[in-house]
């Protein structure tokens, strides 16, 4: 069904690409949000970051069960998510934070939960129906994501002292790079023209400012600068997401046949 | 033409067999009331079924996965079978059917309102207490216990509940 056999090999190689970009951002976030687990500000709070961080694993595994049955190199989905060294992973710079503090996850979470709303909308019609119709699905937990996120943003924001500067502080270190998730693909050509996205990067940055700037402008906060080397959107990974990539791929190093 | 074939029960009655699994995370209610269990095809040699996953990251997949071969081994014996998740098309809350949303608000559990365009419901919804029926309950946590859940709060007889979520 989701055979790539039909697919020129410029058309593969590049929604190969795109799969491979938003299952490893999905991960990285979901695996980093994750480390909440326990220690949240609030019980309310652990379970909801603990809700979010398993849909996207899960919303990962989807990408990498496609991802494998596009490419049929001999990986599944668990060798892919698990067997690269820390350099192999694609993620968008703006994973490559740690969790940091409360504020920081919640900066992190919204501009990136909006950012991906956008993708995602650009990959809902995609020509390629299995990926459509794992986008429609993913869309509708999506949302339940972007309300929380959007409901602690506005909680920090328009609180005093601490809560706001600890925000503020967050949007000067994440700023810079909450354009990478929507930073231009090599392969970004061939999408386009088989209709596999139906916008391209400078089209989903003006959309991704629209949606944002209201919240941004009525919170009195600081909108993110254009991002700067897109070039490296998507590689140079830090000595955090080194750490994070340790443990996480720490139980399977143990047991290479451990299921999840 | 009459041979073993005769015997081999039609895609209806191999479905109607699978009905009333239990979902695994909300037991009181089958996989067809929740909407997972779609279409039954078959042809001589092989049956596919196709299963909904609730939430694309539900841990109970594999389970059900798990108990609905178990099922097919016992009722078409020796026939290929293929059990399938399939998102198209995707499990919404409208699939959980009249019968499974009044087993769920029996032990508690408030079923989900009409999905729409399948965005959250707005923070002002109205939905009924299961307990007392009260129109006044509020959200307290838009995540809950499993994926498909969330937690309301009802100030009338003062008890937190969980509500189905809309999708």
């Amino acid at each position: 069904m989701s055979s790539g056999a039909n697919l020129l090999p410029a058309t593969r190689n590049a929604l190969a690409l795109q799969l491979l970009a938003i299952a490893d951002d999905e991960f990285v976030i979901g695996s980093s949000d994750s480390e909440w687990t326990g220690i949240a500000p609030l019980l309310e709070e652990d379970v909801a970051m603990s809700s979010i961080s398993q849909d996207e694993i899960g919303h990962a595994r989807a990408f990498y069960e496609l991802l494998a049955e596009l490419v049929e190199d001999g990986r599944d989905a668990d060798a892919i998510a698990y067997d690269r060294p820390a350099g192999g992973y694609y993620h968008a710079r703006l994973l490559d934070h740690p969790r940091g503090d409360w504020a920081q996850t919640i900066a992190r979470r919204y501009l990136y939960d909006t950012a991906d709303a956008i993708r995602l909308e650009a990959l809902a019609g995609s020509s390629w129906t299995p990926l459509a119709a794992l986008v429609g699905k993913i869309r509708r937990e999506e949302r339940y994501h972007l309300m929380h996120a959007t409901t602690w943003l506005e909680r920090l924001a328009l609180a005093d002292g601490e809560p706001r500067r600890r925000l503020l502080d967050a949007l000067e270190r994440l700023g810079p790079d909450a354009g990478t998730v929507l930073a231009p693909l090599p392969s970004e050509a061939a999408l386009l023209m088989s209709d596999i996205s139906a916008a391209g990067a400078v089209e989903l940055e003006l959309r991704w400012r629209a949606a944002i700037g209201p919240t941004f402008e009525r919170l009195f906060l600081p909108l993110p600068p254009p991002i700067a080397s897109p070039e490296t959107a998507r590689s140079a990974h830090s000595d955090a997401f080194a750490q994070l990539h340790e443990a996480f791929t720490s139980v399977r190093r143990i047991d290479p046949a451990a299921t999840w | 033409m009459d041979g073993p074939s005769a015997s081999v029960p039609s895609p209806g009655a191999i479905r109607a067999a699978l009905a009333d699994i239990p979902d695994p995370e909300l037991p009181v209610v089958s996989i067809e009331e929740l909407g997972i269990l779609g279409a039954v095809t078959a042809d001589d040699r092989s049956v596919r079924v196709e299963l909904h996953p609730t939430f694309v990251a539900c841990p109970a997949t594999d389970l059900i996965r798990a108990v609905v071969e178990e099922r097919l081994a016992a009722v078409i014996p020796g026939r290929r079978t293929e059990v399938a998740f399939v998102f198209d098309p995707p499990w919404t809350s409208d699939r959980i059917s009249a019968a499974g949303r009044a087993k769920l608000a029996a032990v508690g559990i408030a079923p989900p309102l009409a999905s729409g365009s399948g965005g959250p419901i707005a923070l002002d919804a109205v939905v009924p207490c299961p307990f007392c029926g009260s129109s006044r309950t509020r959200l307290d946590n838009l995540f809950g216990p499993t994926l498909c859940r969330t937690i309301r709060w009802c100030p009338d007889c003062r008890q937190p509940f969980e509500a189905i979520k809309t999708v």
